[in-house]
């Protein structure tokens, strides 16, 4: 029998004998992947519980559970965890390390130690974020964006949560940093740019996003507390300073943000569409130059953040327009991916259906953003339960969704066995209903003039709030289950081999399943494109031994 | 052990044979990653820029004013040890490729003590500033009271106190990465043929010199005219 990858491991100091000391200095980037899962989740599940805590507090107007000041700091939570520590770092961090060099038939990233100290970076961030918790001030209540003045005035641990948001910042340059030179340096012989799997472009595009966008929010958080502690002026007007520049500062950062969220997930689904429609994918060439282009565009934006922040209107204009911009790269993806679909022998697995359902809600979350990139519709829904809704569709219901179809795509892959079908499928169902159910009524609740971030609210909006409540159970309910799945299917699953769904691409030509330590047995040449199908079967074939074609 | 590694080969339907590129040994992805490391310090500096440069254009003639006060002499004898500490760096490269190791850790040497000699003249030119009450904390720099500096100046030299912080920040950190370089050279780790960790030490020497030919004339030199070459 064969060694995975869970047998043996490289370390970064020395050869410990323990098991757990194996996987603590581990350098293989499908361990490290693994353990950014664990830790990423368990934070997940705690922002689901904020947001969980937050929804019973809004079942009815007026005071429920928790006060006023509890609730600023729960949607502080909500948000700092679920954009700092799941969702930012998320997709690349997890697959980006798991998956990635293997698609391109590397033995591992460019920088393995760098890796690893950047996943302890992680952790030490993520600590610090928590670690003002336990503190007598209490967690941040300014929002995941510290918008100035606020920020500088309140009494409570903003400190904790900017130096937190900064060391994480730096793990996700880190993370960019290493993946850029593993895409330039260690494709395999013959694999060009546009030979590459789309999921490699996804993550190639993040990664500029990760390491052009980052250092400014890092400074700005720098200065955000120089400006706190050393009162250097400059966000304060008492000096002559402007709250508003933070803004920009902010969002020159954070809306390229949402981009890098997004394109890694973009990356999966074009994995998935052609796989389960057994077709090769269509329009190639403009998925992978769309990636690029939104990447580009997506610094060009912040602007909309602040139409009613105080702005020039000719900058409103400018920035509606390049925001209208963005669409456009969007929507050629998403034709591509209907398009694949088209005459394809579609193959409802759960990756699908969960790719699926993601065009319907990320569709409705994009095509949201739409409206209130509109500068007048935007005056009267910014701050809105409007906006939260169109966010959480767009990440919740795009970036997240696919996380987990990667999750059901991938797992066969990382533990070699495979999840119950029909139970995930029902996990999908729970979730998909639920989701819609919490978020929808959002959209009426906002339009008619429900503010976000509000602890309480007008009687008239109970009853979207009260739908929302039953969704957000419902949701839940599915996403214990699905991880429930996971883990039967981890420990009880068949065992099903390296490639069961018939894929193409080189991370399902592995020796061993789960795949060894230093992945392909040998490194293999590339002629061929990613997603070659032929009256649905996969045209290039593998001897594993050897990684020559045999087809 | 980067030393011993020996690339794989993959082959081609067809026969021929192509060298694959490792992680290990790769100098080009080493220097690669390097320079984009870099680019994240040029953004860095390049936002607070951003900043001092908005409101040098709310506040022009208070910023004239504020650099009109800082210490021209002490300033330009930084930049030029900077620039000097900018060629040993080099040169001690130059020599490691070279082959002359003994005085490539001369040239570093050389370099540290440049270092120091900047830090030493920014702290006196930060406690002349102390003792004439400019600097953070204090009532000038402060609103509302009697020793009040204009918002232009407070602002001048809020961004002033922060970014030649950072800077000298980065000169700290500058200094221990040659002292970790020059441990590496003696224990054998980095040599005339494996010298990429050299390589990059020189290239963040670079850019910090680089960010202070910047840094310099925007807060020295435009009140220069009105200044003289004195001040704190």
């Amino acid at each position: 029998m064969s060694k995975s990858y869970f047998d043996e491991t490289h370390c970064a100091i020395g050869h410990p004998k323990s098991t757990f000391m194996q996987w603590m200095l581990t350098v293989d980037h499908k361990r490290i992947g693994l353990m950014y899962a664990a830790v990423m989740f368990t934070f997940f599940f705690i922002a689901v519980s904020t947001a969980l805590l937050m929804r019973f507090e809004l079942f009815a107007p007026g005071q429920q559970f928790i006060d006023g000041d509890t609730f600023n700091q729960a949607f502080t939570l909500h948000g700092v965890i679920m954009i700092f520590l799941f969702i930012v770092p998320g997709i690349p961090a997890v697959f980006g390390n798991i998956v990635m060099p293997l698609m391109i038939g590397a033995k591992d990233v460019s920088f393995p130690r760098l890796n690893w100290f950047t996943f302890w970076l992680y952790i030490f961030g993520s600590a610090i974020a928590i670690a003002s918790l336990f503190t007598d001030a209490g967690f941040a209540d300014t929002g995941w964006t510290f918008y100035a003045p606020y920020s500088l005035n309140t009494g409570t641990n903003v400190i904790f949560t900017l130096v937190a948001a900064f060391v994480l910042g730096m793990a996700s340059i880190l993370t960019g940093l290493n993946f850029l030179v593993t895409i330039h340096r260690l494709r395999a012989p013959g694999m060009t740019f546009f030979k590459m799997p789309l999921f490699v472009w996804g993550i190639y595009a993040t990664a500029w996003i990760q390491l052009l966008a980052t250092p400014v929010v890092g400074i700005t958080l720098i200065l955000a507390i120089m400006e706190k502690y050393f009162g250097i002026g400059i966000f304060d007007p008492s000096k002559g300073g402007d709250p508003v520049l933070f803004e920009h500062l902010f969002w020159i950062y954070s809306h390229p943000a949402v981009y890098l969220m997004i394109l890694p997930a973009f990356g999966i689904m074009s994995e998935i569409i052609p796989v389960f429609s057994r077709r090769e994918i269509f329009g190639y060439r403009t998925i992978a130059l769309s990636s690029a282009s939104i990447a580009g565009i997506g610094y060009l934006v912040w602007g909309h953040h602040l139409y009613t922040s105080g702005m020039a209107d000719i900058a409103k204009t400018v920035f509606s327009l390049l925001t209208f911009f963005v669409a456009i790269p969007t929507g050629i993806k998403f034709y591509d991916w209907i398009a694949t679909m088209y005459k394809g022998k579609i193959i409802l697995s759960t990756p699908m259906l969960w790719a699926m359902g993601t065009i319907i809600t990320f569709a409705i979350g994009g095509l949201t953003g739409v409206t209130i990139a509109m500068i007048g519709v935007d005056i009267h829904l910014q701050d809105t339960y409007y906006t939260v809704a169109h966010f959480h569709y767009a990440m919740l219901g795009g970036v997240v969704f696919l996380f987990f179809a990667g999750m059901h795509y991938w797992f066969p892959l990382v533990t070699g066995k495979m999840y119950d079908e029909s139970k995930a499928k029902i996990a999908f169902y729970m979730q998909f209903v639920g989701f819609n159910l919490l978020w929808f009524p959002m959209f009426i609740a906002g339009f008619l003039g429900m503010p976000r971030r509000y602890f309480d609210y007008l009687p008239e909006f109970q009853i979207y709030h009260q739908f929302s409540f039953f969704g957000a159970l419902l949701f839940i309910a599915g996403l214990v289950f699905m991880f429930w799945v996971f883990y039967k299917g981890w420990t009880k699953g068949e065992k099903v081999g390296p490639n069961p769904w018939h894929a193409t691409t080189l991370e399902w030509h592995m020796p061993t399943s789960p795949p060894p330590l230093e992945n392909h047995s040998k490194v293999p040449y590339v002629d061929f494109d990613p997603y070659e199908y032929h009256h649905g079967e996969p045209v290039v074939k593998f001897d594993y031994e050897t990684m020559r074609r045999i087809d | 052990m980067a030393h011993e590694y020996i690339p794989e080969i993959s082959t081609d339907r067809d026969g021929n044979e192509h060298v694959v590129q490792g992680w290990q040994d790769d100098f080009y992805g080493g220097k690669l990653g390097f320079w984009l490391f870099m680019f994240t310090e040029v953004l860095m500096f390049g936002a607070m820029f951003l900043v001092l440069t908005y409101y040098n254009m709310l506040h022009p003639a208070d910023f004239v004013t504020a650099s009109a006060s800082l210490n021209r002499f002490l300033g330009g004898t930084n930049t030029v040890i900077l620039l000097v500490s900018a060629l040993t760096m080099g040169l001690s490269l130059l020599k490691m490729r070279a082959g002359d190791v003994k005085g490539a850790k001369l040239m570093i040497w050389a370099t540290i003590i440049l270092a120091l000699m900047f830090l030493s003249i920014k702290a006196v030119e930060w406690t002349a500033e102390y003792n004439h009450g400019v600097f953070l904390g204090l009532d000038a720099l402060q609103s509302g009271n009697a020793h009040s500096k204009p918002f232009g100046e407070i602002l001048f030299f809020g961004m002033y106190f922060t970014m030649t912080g950072i800077h000298g920040f980065h000169i700290i950190i500058g200094i221990g990465l040659m002292v970790w370089l020059l441990k590496r050279i003696n224990a054998g780790k980095v040599s005339p043929e494996h010298h990429i960790l050299h390589w990059n030490i020189a290239l963040y020497w670079d850019i910090v010199h680089l960010i202070w030919v910047f840094v310099f004339p925007y807060f020295y030199m435009i009140g220069a005219a009105s200044g003289g070459t004195g001040g704190h």
